[in-house]
Formats: structure tokens, sequence, C-alpha cells
């Protein structure tokens, strides 16, 4: 399996190539929760998350609302 | 009193809280409610991956008992608070921002030219854009020109307690825009408050003022009562001032001394 380097919440980390948003998201355990997830700055839309797939290098921001002013 | 209106949408209460700096969840939620608010603000932040639940307000606060309000807090351009306005949006499926784009770290004084950009852009975006903001009447005049929903200077810096320190500005801006004024930031304490509604505002937006309270659900009752208070008494129409005593019983009648 060919492995790509891709950059989570600014942290390295290695997935297999051709791995898609959602497939990232339930590696991590995070499917199905309220949060919202930006590549390389752009918003990825809950019905984009299946089918958009990672490159090596891509940035991604999982973001959710916490405590503030 | 009568409910506060803002674009379109009517809310009960005239306060409006932040859910940062609060001891526990729990002291959270029921300040909150002790508080009356409708609206609460929140911030946009990175999911702790190890510890998603962490942080995760929508474990506390949920949205069908609050309006949930995203702020653009440490923001110190309008390009990254647009994006954040933009990640807000995408978490909240609503479009209503607090807008703050930051000059300077030790003050947290807006920085009003790259504000009021911002504030046209997320219009034309189709967002309803409340612009935290200094108590200037020039920079309030020109977001409101922008297209900002409500405008909302500061009493005093984020987080000082430091009260009203320029009614008197608070006053002309009141009195020149046509939009909603909600004084955002600098209360102290209750009758910071009530002394700030009591210059004709529509609503005040606090965090730290009940977060950082040794008690904060009697703070928030206590805010919920002065917003209250101070409101009515501008609508009321407080008595002129005068140099000297005016006696306010009767000079006539009173029985002579023996």
């Amino acid at each position: 399996m060919e492995i790509m380097q891709i950059q989570v919440n600014g942290k390295e980390r290695d997935v297999p190539a051709g791995t898609s948003v959602a497939t990232l998201l339930r590696d991590l355990g995070l499917d199905g929760r309220m949060l919202v997830v930006e590549l390389n700055r752009r918003i990825v839309r809950p019905p984009e998350i299946e089918s958009v797939q990672l490159e090596a290098g891509d940035r991604v921001e999982l973001v959710h609302f916490v405590g503030g002013g | 009193m009568t409910p506060l209106e803002i674009a379109g949408r009517t809310f009960a209460s005239r306060l409006i809280v932040g859910t940062g700096k609060y001891p526990s969840p729990e002291i959270m939620l029921e300040a909150i409610r002790a508080s009356g608010a409708d609206m609460v603000t929140v911030a946009v932040r990175r999911v702790d991956i190890e510890n998603p639940d962490r942080d995760d307000i929508l474990r506390t606060l949920s949205p069908d008992e609050f309006s949930l309000l995203p702020n653009t807090a440490a923001c110190y351009s309008a390009e990254e608070a647009i994006r954040a306005a933009r990640l807000g949006r995408a978490a909240g499926m609503s479009d209503w921002v607090k807008l703050e784009v930051i000059g300077d770290p030790d003050t947290l004084l807006p920085h009003t030219e790259e504000l009021i950009e911002a504030t046209r852009v997320l219009v034309a975006e189709g967002f309803v854009v409340l612009p935290y903001t200094n108590d200037d009447l020039i920079t309030a005049l020109r977001l409101e020109e922008a297209g900002a929903a409500a405008v909302m200077p500061l009493a005093s810096p984020i987080g000082s307690g430091l009260g009203l320190l320029n009614p008197l500005n608070i006053r002309i801006i009141k009195s020149r825009l046509s939009v909603p004024v909600i004084v955002d930031a600098g209360v102290g304490t209750a009758s910071d408050a009530c002394a700030t509604m009591e210059q004709g505002v529509d609503g005040i937006l606090m965090n730290t003022a009940i977060a950082a309270a040794e008690d904060p659900v009697e703070m928030a009752g206590a805010m919920r009562l002065a917003v209250e208070a101070g409101r009515r008494a501008y609508v009321a129409g407080r008595m002129p001032r005068r140099e000297w005593a005016v006696p306010s019983s009767p000079l006539e009648g009173v029985p002579p001394p023996a």
C-alpha cells in the first residue's frame, strides 16, 4: 500500500494514497461529529466528504465550536 | 421591556453573553440560563484529535435552546476574519457572525480599516455581520455603510472590567446610527451594565464579567436585572440634574416649634 504524508491540524500524518476525507475522519474516530473540514483553505461541504480524495502535502483543518466571547 | 431586534430577528433579552473562561461547562450553562440571554457567542478552533470532546461547546449548549453567534476572535486581518467567519457559518449553519479584527495584542483594540473591509466582503456573501469596534463615531458610521446589521462599540478593553469609560461617545454613536448599537466588552459589574443601558443603547454583549466573577451564576442573574433596569430607566427618562436641593415634602403645614 502506497503511503503519503498530509497535515492534519498542523501535524504530519501518514495515510494510504487515495484516502478520502470521509476515510480520514473514520480513521481518526471523528466521523459523525459536528465539525468543519477545511482542505487547503477551502471548506469541504458534508455532501463532498465521501468523494473528495486527499493528495500528498494536503493541509487539512478540522474545527468546531468552543467557548469564546 | 420591548425585545431587541437585529436584522429582522427579535430577542427577548437585550443581553448577549460569551461562553469563554467559565470554571466548568456546568457553571457556564447555569450562568447563561440565569442571564436570560437568547444569543451566545462561540469561537471556532481546531478539534483536539486525541480528545475531540475536549472544549466541544455543543456538548453543553444546545442550538435549540440558544442562538449561537460565532466570533472571529484572534484574527488580525480581514482575510483571517473572513476565513473564520466562513468556518463558523459552515459549523453552525447560520449566517450570523460577531466580527472581530484585532489590531494590537496588548489592548485588543480593533483594526478598523480591516474591520470595515471584512464587513463589506462578508455582507456581500450574505452574512449578518455584527462588528466589534471602538467607541468612534466615524468608524461606526462606516461599518453601518458597509452593511453591518448592528454595530458593537466597546465600553473599555476586552476582559478589562473597567466599565463604561466614555459614555459621551456611546451616546453620540447611538444618536447617529440607524442600526442597533450593542456595547461589547469592558463591563465589569452590574452597575456598569445598568449605566451602559441608561445611555440608550440597544443591548450589551459580555463574557468575562460573568465568567470571571467569584459566583458566575449569581453575577449572571445580577446582569440580567441590571440590563433590564438600565433599559427601563432610559425608556422612563431620568429627571433633570440640578445643582441645588429641591425639597420633596411640602413646606406648608409644618407644625410650629413649641
